[in-house]
């Protein structure tokens, strides 16, 4: 190493630490804006190291950089205008965009330095083989799954779980094909045999996603998050570059301790999700407390006076209410009711939107004030002293059942809505979640049903409560 | 096995567990965020994206440049971005001034309008 490599490898190491810093003063909102700062001035100083490490090998040709050049601005531009005009629902679709090509990238490095020292003199049959197999394999994965996700949250393909008979058996073909062919080039050079494996992992991709249903999305872009994060790891160790190692390998945590979460909140294991089932509504066997059990309806008025003279209210939001659009209404009615001196908080379920913490970034979005935003192990112990659960577009997450066994649900980590003094569900009609069972929450005597629109519900309870207390 | 690799294999158990000390550490509050910021992080991808370029002489070498570039560059200007976008939406207090502001937001997003206050949608 001359000591001008090394200073770059030096430089390598700031950004990797640079890294670290920003992910550790993400642990709280209030640091996190500067830790996204420093994670950036680690990543213009790693691509400036780069760009010095080009001019100092002048090897680049012109047209070597034209292609460079010319990718690097058309992909920054893009980036700059899909980051800055996605709406924030959108988020968990960029997230998977971004997935795809960060593993894209990563599968193409790897193939062009397979191509390239394989015309060196002494092949490519070096100790590299694994990692840039490694590299491709997980790369193309994640590109095609990425692509499936992405188009299934923006609802380009639909959002069920598409299943075909044979899939499972074409999957045990693939991975046998992947595997074998894998085996095959640790020993002998093949750019065929290389293309036959990029083909068959895309494949994997799209067959892996497809089965999986919209309830499962938070646990698929976390796990596609991992396997990115891994693909740009072992990407640097087949160009051998510290910073992509360290880099890969913090998203692979970040990803994989994310995928972890979500699979726990929903009592599910990753196989099985991967596999799938409960996303796909065929576990639907159970009913609930029988058909005889009634329900009791409420109107805005009624439900404007509980809210109004209230002391502690709890609002459990779910994907319903970002799917009506309704966390600004939400918001608002919860201004409304602070002004009048009620106590609002809201209870975020792990699985609350389709990716992990996506409902608190649209509830920030709307101005809500973060330290109202509460996580279910530190909000639980208060529902036993609220007066007003208010449930919106939330379902299976509230259901009481989850505590017994015998349930599609059974051991599912809940919100403790049941435990407050009464409950008001905004709901369109009786239908049943993703879980396909009937929540028992609606047939509590302290449940009243609001049968409505999440924002109509929320615009008629805000303007009844304001006429209450004007 | 090469030192190198051996060194390598190191550097990514390190980074590996590093990481997950940090990022366990992150309220659920941030999660998207978290994962956004991950996601800018695996755009490095682009120094080896432009490293292509070093030795690159045919065709495919510049088409893989190229394609390898604009995929990386994509993911870590437009990761960033979004993720300052979104950590500026976090904030301790509802923001005082104009008591009108919180109607006006309810009324774009009735109308369907694409709802972003104050997170430099236009640079104007």
């Amino acid at each position: 190493m001359t000591s001008f490599q090394a200073v770059i490898q030096l430089v390598y190491v700031i950004a990797a630490a640079c890294f670290v810093i920003g992910l550790h003063l993400m642990n709280s909102p209030a640091t996190a804006r500067r830790g996204n700062q420093v994670s950036t001035a680690g990543m213009v100083i790693a691509i400036a190291a780069t760009l010095v490490l080009l001019i100092h090998y002048g090897t680049v040709k012109p047209i070597g950089w034209i292609a460079l050049g010319a990718g690097t601005l058309i992909g920054a531009g893009v980036g700059l205008y899909s980051a800055r005009t996605i709406q924030m629902t959108a988020m968990p679709q960029l997230v998977s965009m971004f997935n795809a090509v960060g593993g894209g990238a990563a599968t193409l490095v790897g193939v062009y330095d397979y191509l390239h020292t394989e015309n060196l003199p002494g092949g490519v049959l070096g100790t590299t083989t694994v990692a840039t197999l490694l590299d491709v394999i997980i790369g193309c994965v994640t590109f095609s799954g990425s692509l499936i996700a992405a188009g299934k949250l923006q609802g380009v393909i639909g959002g069920q779980p598409i299943v075909f008979r044979g899939s499972r058996l074409f999957n045990i073909v693939l991975g046998v094909v992947l595997l074998g062919t894998a085996v095959f080039m640790l020993t002998t050079a093949s750019q065929l045999a290389l293309l036959v494996i990029a083909l068959a992992a895309l494949a994997f991709g799209v067959l892996m996603v497809l089965p999986i249903g919209g309830a499962d999305m938070p646990v698929v872009i976390s796990l596609l998050n991992a396997f990115t994060g891994t693909a740009v790891a072992m990407a640097g160790i087949v160009i051998n570059n510290w910073a992509l190692i360290v880099a890969g390998a913090l998203v692979g945590a970040s990803g994989g301790i994310l995928t972890k979460l979500m699979a726990d909140a929903m009592n599910r294991s990753i196989p099985n999700i991967i596999i799938g089932g409960f996303g796909t509504g065929d576990t639907a066997v159970l009913a609930g407390p029988g058909g005889d059990a009634q329900v009791k309806s409420i109107q805005a008025d009624d439900a404007a006076i509980q809210l109004a003279y209230a002391s502690k209210v709890i609002i459990v939001p779910g994907y319903g209410l970002a799917a009506a659009q309704a966390q600004h209404a939400v918001a608002e009615l919860a201004n409304v009711l602070e002004e009048h001196g009620v106590e609002v908080s809201y209870a975020i379920h792990p699985v609350a939107g389709r990716m992990p913490g996506h409902m608190n970034v649209l509830l920030a979005e709307a101005n809500v004030p973060y330290p109202q935003l509460k996580e279910m192990d530190e909000i639980n112990p208060e529902f036993p002293r609220t007066d007003v659960a208010l449930v919106i577009g939330a379902n299976d997450v509230t259901n009481p059942a989850a505590r017994r066994p015998g349930s599609a649900i059974s051991g599912m980590p809940i919100l403790d809505v049941d435990k407050a003094k009464s409950i008001i569900v905004v709901k369109r009609s009786m239908g049943h979640g993703y879980a396909g069972i009937e929540n028992e929450l609606y047939f509590d005597p302290k449940t009243s049903m609001y049968f409505a629109d999440g924002k109509t519900a929320l615009t008629e309870m805000t303007a009844a409560v304001k006429t209450l207390v004007a | 096995m090469s030192t190198a690799l051996v060194t390598d294999l190191a550097i990514f158990v390190l980074a590996l567990l590093v990481g997950v000390e940090v990022i366990g550490k992150v309220p659920a509050t941030l999660h998207t965020p978290l994962m956004s910021a991950a996601n800018s992080i695996h755009g490095i991808i682009l120094a080896g994206a432009l490293l292509i370029g070093v030795t690159a002489g045919g065709v495919v070498g510049y088409l893989l440049a190229f394609v390898a570039s604009l995929f990386a560059a994509a993911n870590v200007v437009g990761g960033y971005v979004v993720t300052g976008r979104m950590l500026k939406m976090f904030r301790r207090k509802a923001p005082e001034p104009v008591p009108a502001a919180p109607a006006k937001v309810a009324v774009a997003a009735a109308a369907g309008a694409p709802s972003d206050t104050g997170n430099g949608r236009k640079p104007s």
